[in-house]
């Protein structure tokens, strides 16, 4: 509650004015001063280190790579996108739009198996009497504790040919003899969902916890057998969890390099790996920005029709 | 208080409902038990309801009279006992297989649904034809005036639309029985008593056999045929308003609808031994030491010492409520309601008489 109050300081004519702050007097300057003391740290890191980096990362897209390596020419081109979209020097190729495809329908797949596996789980965890509910969901986030890469590389050593899982797989004949399972598209789904199943299972789990259950106990007083009871009780309650989930797994999984890295061999490329390609191995900044620029492009675009279909949902 | 019928001799005669005549049994519950964990919610809880009543369990918080209506609406499981509804046994049916509705506390409205998609619920799930489902949600929603608002989504309503909603819900699907789940709980107290008169209206037009749950004697006493007043799990009585309120059996049900006065005494010779002097009574008590009640309005201020259980008094308080003083008077201490033509004043001895036919002896 703020109330305000003009006085006149002692040997001053000028009133100043006085505030009345969660019962404290005090000036309107003092007020903001406080203000500015909590917001300006984080606000400086966030703009030196978040908001002026992507208005490089833009600038750099429209720039041209000099011969030289990773210098760069600041001017103003379109080159890159016309790169991306597979315009070369020696014709049209799809490679590029091939791998952009090729990411985000892993992604989508990954999103997809993720979220199918997570909305039971979190269903099942939100259901367990509270010891056992904190204990599974510490075990939900466990692998947050290991590094990324530590984790994929134990699933090399598990995916290795002399390990039972190759072996069950030769056996049932899915592959040849003495093949590790990976590198593969396989070893890429099931790092990929590992990697990002807690993103998923939280936010569901969150939203299932506080979901109003006498509706689901209206629509069983109606009549409604468990397939109509779950599409009109069950799923419109936890669409924002859904949506969270989605949203949370979607996007790490189409920017990730470490997984198709590790798990799908070097002819493996995805997006990531093309960025960390271009940044990294061949030292074209210029175009490397620019692929992550559409990346940025597509991914807030889909969040976009995601949160589009999820308000047409909600009216529906 | 707000309802006429209260004080009118012969109102006991209101069990047949109206003139409508009494058929078999409608529902008969036997013995249910229930516990949650160590809690014993309900013992051994029996009762029966005929065709067209209007029945209210009327209890504490916490005496088990939600936990007795989600058994029968399928929603809690019984322990044990017995529950038949027009002679079949409905325990082992699962909810969505009984032919009963519920009105829910919260109305747990079908939030992405509008008004009409609400009401129709229940006939979509059983695979009405469009046709009939138009027909009878149009009826339903005519019923409670709902007509103008079938294209409204639950968070567009106010709270006495929202529970006509629930209500037309329920009682589209025609059900033997429907149960409400204090529907009237979230209502601001003048809508509450409006909607009072109108439930008791369209179930009285509509010959349904209701189950009202409620915490509130002013509402169980408005709308019931009869009333079950309930306390830690068992029955303390049954019976028609009147009678609940008039001849209370214990000192619970003395209290827990309207105000008492009770008065602890000793059984003697010639009647109880209380601190107001020894006063006779209709019949002769079975305890030893016990308690006598007598509500405040049935308290009589007499012109001199009157012939039965005459008490001299001083009145101490006078509270004006209205329509009556509230008076509290010693020895007691007493109270007493007295209409406005009664003039008192603080300090002022009078005689009152407590009549042999208002005076309850209580089981305990």
């Amino acid at each position: 509650m703020i109330r305000t109050a003009t006085t006149t300081s002692s040997g001053s004519h000028r009133p100043t004015r006085l505030v009345l702050w969660y019962g404290q007097l005090t000036t309107r300057r003092k007020l903001l001063r406080r203000g500015w003391s909590l917001v300006g740290v984080p606000a400086a890191w966030v703009v030196l280190f978040l908001l002026i980096p992507c208005i490089l990362l833009v600038a750099l897209a429209f720039c041209r790579r000099a011969d030289t390596r990773g210098e760069i020419v600041w001017t103003f081109t379109l080159e890159n996108f016309h790169r991306l979209l597979g315009y070369t020097s020696d014709g049209w190729s799809g490679d590029y739009l091939r791998i952009i495809v090729r990411s985000i329908w892993i992604a989508l797949v990954t999103t997809v198996i993720s979220v199918l596996l997570a909305y039971p789980l979190a269903f099942f965890i939100a259901s367990r009497k509270d010891r056992a509910r904190y204990m599974l969901l510490g075990l939900v986030m466990v692998p947050f504790c290991t590094n990324l890469v530590i984790r994929l590389s134990a699933w090399t050593i598990l995916f290795s040919s002399q390990f039972y899982l190759a072996r069950f797989a030769v056996w049932v004949g899915l592959i040849g003899e003495d093949m590790p399972l990976y590198p593969s598209s396989f070893a890429v789904y099931v790092g990929m969902v590992s990697s990002f199943l807690p993103f998923a299972v939280l936010p569901i789990y969150t939203n299932v916890e506080r979901m109003d259950w006498t509706i689901v106990e209206a629509a069983n007083d109606l009549y409604a057998g468990r397939w109509r009871t779950f599409m009109h009780a069950v799923l419109p309650q936890t669409i924002p969890g859904l949506m969270a989930a989605i949203i949370l797994t979607f996007i790490p999984a189409m920017g990730t390099f470490i997984v198709s890295n590790i798990l799908g061999g070097s002819k493996y490329m995805l997006v990531g790996n093309l960025i960390e390609h271009e940044f990294l191995g061949v030292g074209d900044l210029p175009f490397g920005a620019a692929i992550s620029f559409v990346l940025i492009v597509l991914t807030i675009a889909s969040v976009f029709l995601l949160r589009r279909h999820e308000k047409a949902v909600e009216t529906a | 208080m707000g309802n006429a019928e209260d004080g009118a001799p012969g109102a006991a005669k209101l069990v047949g409902a109206n003139g409508r005549e009494a058929r078999a049994a409608e529902l008969e519950v036997k013995g249910i038990c229930k516990s949650f964990d160590a809690v014993q919610v309900l013992r051994e809880v029996s009762f029966t309801v005929r065709h067209g009543e209007f029945i209210t369990l009327l209890g504490p918080s916490g005496c088990g009279k939600t936990t007795l209506l989600r058994i029968l609406a399928g929603l809690e499981q019984a322990d044990s006992g017995d529950v038949e509804l027009l002679g079949k046994r409905i325990l082992s049916l699962p909810a969505n297989k009984r032919p009963v509705n519920t009105v829910f506390q919260s109305y747990a409205l079908f939030p992405h649904l509008n008004v009409f998609e609400n009401v129709a619920f229940g006939l979509r799930a059983r695979s009405f034809a469009n046709a009939e489902v138009n027909r009878r949600v149009d009826g339903a929603l005519d019923m409670l005036q709902l007509e103008e608002y079938p294209k409204r989504y639950p968070h567009q309503l106010s709270g006495g639309q929202k529970q006509r909603v629930a209500l037309a819900r329920a009682l589209v699907n025609e059900p033997e029985l429907l149960l409400l789940d204090e529907p009237m709980s979230a209502l601001d107290a003048k809508l509450r008593a409006e909607v009072q008169l109108d439930l008791r209206r369209l179930q009285r037009r509509l010959g349904k056999t209701f189950i009202l749950v409620t915490h509130d004697q002013d509402e169980a006493m408005t709308v019931s045929d009869r009333i079950l007043v309930m306390n830690q799990g068992t029955i303390e009585q049954a019976g028609v308003p009147t009678e609940v309120y008039e001849h209370p059996v214990n000192r619970f049900v003395a209290q827990f609808l309207g105000a008492a006065n009770l008065i602890s005494g000793e059984r003697v010779r010639t009647g109880v031994k209380t601190a107001l002097g020894t006063l006779r009574v209709r019949h002769a008590p079975a305890w030893e030491r016990g308690t006598l009640a007598i509500r405040p309005e049935r308290v009589r201020v007499a012109k001199g010492n009157p012939e039965n259980n005459g008490i001299y008094a001083e009145v101490r308080e006078l509270i004006f409520r209205g329509d009556h003083f509230e008076v509290f008077v010693e020895p007691g201490p007493l109270r007493l309601k007295v209409p406005p033509g009664v003039q008192l004043k603080v300090g002022q001895k009078v005689w009152l008489e407590l009549p042999l036919e208002h005076l309850e002896v209580l089981a305990d």
